[in-house]
């Protein structure tokens, strides 16, 4: 049995490890780089373990909740419940994963101390959202969450990661600050208040309706400036500047997905499905999503630049996950919380992918594709498989959100979401599988670059994470029913939400 | 009312404060205008809150006499600080761009104007 | 007399008597003199503030001769705050100030004294019960400050030193003004007037006005650019942490105490003006081509943003207002601290020569940043709280032009802060800089990070501060 002084500590720990990892890096300095990446290494399997043993205890029943007053009336809350468990597990997993590639991947870089230093920080500040258990917290570790990623985009240092950086902040300082207000007023009507699975806000409704609604635009605005809804996408693109660890981690993981979580906790455990509907902000939100689906798969098939062709995947998929929490009932819910898990898995192994294809060919552009099955299989494996489960082929993992959202829709009798899904499973298809066909029926064309050559131990990092996280694909998706599946653990949250 | 004359003169001194305080580009005008000003208001001072039950209130008497203290040490050493000014610079003047043949003296040379203050 | 109120005595007379003694001693002693003055005034912080925590107010009258004829001081929670800034900023300075002024060099010999002056005249002013001991104060604080930024001997420090001088006596002036027709109207100095339904409204706006040229309030700002910008490095640091903000709490107990119910469209329009300053001092600050001079335009559009309190005006305001003073005193101090050293090493604060600092001088770029967090805002720095408790008291005020002003404040910071970062941090070091200089021990640069973690850190331990405020709004406190 677990005594309380643990649940009261363990959510805390989880998000300082890193923290602590980031303070030895930065100390240590540029020099020391067998401890930087030993502390690395141990500090993302550290935090693995953690959050492996929390989620044990919270499949148990354990509650987790560490509370810390900020201010007067206002307390800083790290819970852990299962909405928790499933962003800090997919956040640690893949920190772990994206480490190992970013360690062989920025072998011959400069300024690496600074990079991992920050990385580190970024992932506490994710951790921290994640187990937030108010809106106070998940603002607090949101806007850290900007401040850490910020030297991340301007790493390289030159004019465009700047110009990209300066972007960045424009939108994410704004969306702070609408975020900031929001949440002024709402703690001036409605006091401290927890995350409650189904809302808290219902009592407040008869009084002060207009008022709850223009909270939850800004709200949502605030939070989807991260989660690249259309049209508070722009920096999304921009920021592809940033080396691939980077890319892979900011759109598989820690800022999209945050800003779909924080429209998640707003949806579910500040408003519940009820009163947003109630307020008449159910069709909007869907709307929204719907549109950003569309029209990111469209400005997607567009680019011949190859991180920004993913980047506006990226923008087109995350608001699955708003769809699916829009639509609501228990099948589109799940679905769209489940890809939240699916999605960074694919588009992680996508953007590996695409780094490895840069860093080691100098491949920048879609043209450039052409043959690589032959020079590079494994990789050129891993993304096939990788843009399959994206388009929704079965029994990959995106077959399955997709399935799920498709039902959700019909159960919900709402079959223009429907229409939406299919249009963009179509699109997706019409943007990745000429990459595919590139990959392995195009004739090799010749490299604008010379490849480079890395030593062995890199080079076999770096492919095994493209493939780890490929073969997670297939494997979640083939053992979608297992009990201990992504699935299932949704399915378990969602029916907390929507029984 | 005497006091209304004392008001009167006080204000026209005054604004002869404010004019050369205006107008003038050298410091020592400046100063010389400050203590214009300084002197009216003391007078100011001294008339408006006069009496208490027909005797004089010492109050403002004693403010208006740390007044007077306070700016003969001040005037004092914005002088010293305006002759050291003058050794640095070859004109005693605040304003960059003043032409100093308007003070009477020659241009002085580039070599004295640094903008960037420096610790050392 | 309580013997807390004997200690009020010694924050005034330590500091006195260590700069008379300081002009004394040979000048290699006199370093030490001041150090040891400096170290020890702080000490009487200590038991001061658990005295103001239990009372709410030390009060000390000389002589046994009741206001409005004898002199009073008042310790309340505003004061104490402002004075723990002025202590924590001026023991952090020391390192900088021993290193700079070395008794070797001429102008060091009356930096010393004078610095000691400041601080009397300083705390003075945060000790005044009475419109006219406050005036006192303030003019020693002026002249020693003005003489401090003359020690530097450059021909911009003492146009800057000579601007500053000429623009304090003109707002004494109009101080001074205030107060005679205060007098006339009420018979007494005292800053608590009871009784009067409403203060002439004439002797208001001078006193009011006359201390936003002190506090540097625009469109009255146009000294402090250049005086903080020229100044020598510890100087410029105490400045901004305390000088201008002692004449913001003298404008602060005025309107609160002395003018009990000052009209609300004065409070508007004075809002207002704290708007403008905000803005352009962020507009400037951004467009600034000298590292110092970005810090020095930050302090205008903040001290502009403490001026928001008047027309909020509640006491959560208050808290709030108060509890920014002591995190941007602390940053600001740091970050005057962090550049001086930069200057020391490269030759000059231009813009410039900032790309590569973070590996050149690693601890000034980090201590730069988190005093930037804390300006910005941003949670959980201390920064956070202060706005967080001006934003609550402006949307229970119903304030909704000021609610969206003070959000947009910290976007505004945010600009010119992040253009600093970018430059420090990542911009490539494109051009080489000729000659560093031997750096400055390493204490320099720890003082100055120490200060920003503080300004961070209080951000997560608010609640004595809070409650001390909370308790001690003026106007409410005897």
């Amino acid at each position: 049995m677990i005594s309380p002084w643990t649940t009261q500590i363990l959510p805390p720990a989880v998000v300082l490890v890193s923290t602590l990892a980031a303070i030895v890096i930065f100390v240590a300095g540029e020099a020391r780089q067998r401890l930087r990446i030993w502390v690395n290494l141990t500090a993302a399997l550290l935090k693995l373990l953690l959050v492996v043993w929390i989620g044990l205890e919270v499949l148990a029943g354990t509650t987790f909740m560490f509370r810390f007053e900020l201010l007067p009336g206002l307390e800083l809350i790290l819970h852990a419940d299962a909405l928790s468990i499933l962003f800090a597990s997919l956040s640690a997993v893949l920190w772990l994963v994206t480490t190992v590639y970013a360690i062989a991947y920025l072998e011959h870089s400069p300024n690496r101390a600074r990079f991992f230093g920050f990385f580190s920080l970024c992932v506490s500040a994710t951790m921290g959202i994640a187990m937030a258990g108010n809106l106070l917290t998940l603002f607090l570790f949101y806007e850290l969450l900007t401040l850490t990623t910020w030297p991340l985009v301007v790493h390289n240092g030159t004019p465009e990661a700047l110009a990209a950086g300066r972007s960045y902040l424009r939108y994410t300082l704004t969306g702070g600050v609408v975020l900031l207000t929001a949440l002024v007023w709402l703690y001036g009507l409605a006091g401290n208040a927890v995350f409650t699975p189904g809302g808290f806000l219902a009592p407040l409704a008869a009084a002060h309706g207009d008022a709850l609604t223009l909270i939850f635009v800004m709200l949502v605005a605030g939070f989807g400036v991260k989660a690249g809804l259309i049209p508070l996408h722009g920096w999304l693109p921009k920021a592809m500047v940033a080396p691939a660890p980077v890319s892979a981690l900011l759109h598989a993981v820690a800022v999209v997905k945050a800003g779909a979580f924080g429209i998640i906790r707003t949806v579910e455990d500040v408003y519940g499905l009820e009163l947003v509907a109630e307020l008449g902000m159910r069709l909007p939100l869907i709307t929204v999503a719907s549109w950003t689906i569309v029209i990111g798969s469209l400005l997607a098939l567009r680019e011949h630049h190859l991180k920004r062709r993913l980047a506006y995947s990226t923008v087109s998929q995350v608001s699955y996950i708003v769809l699916g929490i829009a639509v609501g009932g228990l099948l589109a819910t799940s679905g769209g919380m489940v890809h939240l898990v699916h999605q960074g898995l694919m588009k992680i192994t996508l953007f590996f992918c695409a780094g490895i294809f840069g860093l080691l060919l100098g491949v920048k552009r879609i043209d450039q594709l052409d043959g690589l099955g032959r020079r590079m299989p494994w990789v050129s494996g891993a993304f096939t498989v990788a843009a399959l489960g994206m388009i929704g082929l079965p029994p990959l993992v995106g077959f399955i959100s997709k399935w799920y959202l498709a039902s959700g829709a019909l159960a919900a009798g709402m079959p223009l979401v429907l229409a939406v899904l299919i249009t963009s499973a179509l699109l997706n298809a019409a943007y990745f599988l000429p990459l595919v066909r590139r990959l392995w029926l195009n004739p090799p064309g010749t490299l604008v670059e010379a490849p480079i050559e890395i030593g062995r131990l890199p080079r076999l990092a770096l492919m095994s994470s493209a493939v780890a996280t490929a073969a997670l694909v297939v494997v979640l998706g083939v053992l979608a029913a297992h009990p201990l599946s992504p699935l299932n653990w949704v399915v378990k949250i969602a029916q907390g939400y929507a029984p | 009312m005497t006091s209304a004359v004392f008001v009167l003169v006080a204000a026209a001194i005054f604004g002869l404060g404010v004019h050369g305080l205006l107008v003038s580009a050298h410091i020592m005008r400046k100063l010389l205008a400050l203590n214009l000003m300084l002197s009216a208001l003391f007078l100011l001072l001294i008339v408006v809150p006069a009496t208490i039950d027909g005797r004089p209130d010492p109050v403002p008497q004693a403010l208006v006499l740390t007044g007077i203290v306070i700016a003969v040490s001040t005037t004092a050493f914005a002088l010293a600080l305006m002759v050291r000014l003058f050794r640095k610079q070859g004109h005693a003047s605040i304003h960059p761009d003043i032409d100093p043949r308007l003070l009477g003296r020659k241009a002085p040379s580039k070599a004295n104007k640094t903008a960037q203050g420096d610790d050392r | 007399m309580t013997p807390a109120a004997q200690l009020l005595i010694g924050l005034v007379f330590v500091p006195l008597s260590t700069a008379l003694v300081a002009v004394l001693l040979p000048p290699r002693r006199r370093r030490w003199a001041v150090v040891l003055g400096g170290l020890a005034w702080p000490c009487l912080l200590v038991p001061l503030s658990m005295a103001v925590a239990r009372e709410q107010s030390v009060v000390m009258v000389f002589g046994g001769w009741a206001p409005p004829l004898g002199i009073g001081w008042r310790l309340d929670a505003l004061g104490l705050v402002v004075l723990w800034v002025h202590a924590l900023a001026g023991i952090a300075a020391l390192p900088s100030a021993w290193r700079r002024f070395d008794p070797d060099l001429p102008e060091s010999g009356p930096f010393w004294s004078l610095w000691m002056i400041l601080a009397t005249g300083v705390n003075l002013a945060l000790l005044a019960a009475d419109l006219f001991n406050l005036y006192v104060a303030l003019e020693l604080t002026t002249l020693a400050a003005v003489a401090l930024i003359a020690t530097d001997d450059g021909i911009a420090a003492l146009a800057a030193a000579m601007r500053y001088l000429l623009l304090a006596v003109l707002g004494s002036l109009m101080y001074v003004l205030g107060v005679g027709l205060v007098y006339a109207q009420t018979g007494s100095l005292a800053m608590h007037q009871p009784g009067i339904e409403a203060l002439n409204n004439v002797a208001l706006v001078l006193m009011l006005t006359g201390l936003m040229v002190k506090a540097a309030i625009f469109p009255l700002h146009v000294w402090l650019p250049h005086a903080y910008s020229n100044a020598p490095g510890p100087v410029a640091a105490i400045m901004a942490a305390v000088v201008g903000k002692a004449a913001l709490v003298a404008f602060w107990r005025i309107w609160f105490e002395t003018a009990e119910a000052p009209p609300a469209q004065l409070a508007d329009f004075l809002g207002l003006i704290g708007a403008a300053a905000l803005v352009y001092g962020a507009i400037a600050a951004y467009l600034q081509p000298r590292l110092k001079m970005v810090i020095a335009y930050s302090s205008i559009s903040h001290f502009g943003f403490l001026l928001l309190l008047l027309p909020l005006a509640s006491q959560q305001a208050f808290q709030g207002a108060g509890f920014h003073l002591l995190a941007h005193g602390l940053a600001k101090a740091a970050m005057f601290l962090a550049a001086a050293n930069i200057v020391v090493v490269l030759g000059s604060d231009s813009i410039r020569h900032l790309p590569g600092l973070d590996k050149r001088m690693p601890l000034e770029a980090f201590t730069l940043a988190l005093a930037g967090v804390t300006l910005i805002g941003l949670p959980p720095s201390g920064g956070f709280t202060g706005k967080w408790m001006l934003l609550s008291a402006a949307w229970e005020t119903g304030g909704w032009f000021w609610l969206v002003l003070i959000v947009l404040s910290g976007l505004m910071s945010a600009a010119y802060v992040f253009r600093i970062l970018a430059l420090t941090c990542f911009h490539p070091a494109r051009r080489a800089v000729h000659h560093l200089h031997p750096r400055p021990p390493k204490i320099t640069s720890l003082a100055a990070l120490t200060l920003a973690l503080l300004a961070v850190v209080i951000g997560l331990y608010p609640h004595p501060v809070l409650d001390l405020l909370g308790a001690g709004m003026p106007g409410m406190v005897r």
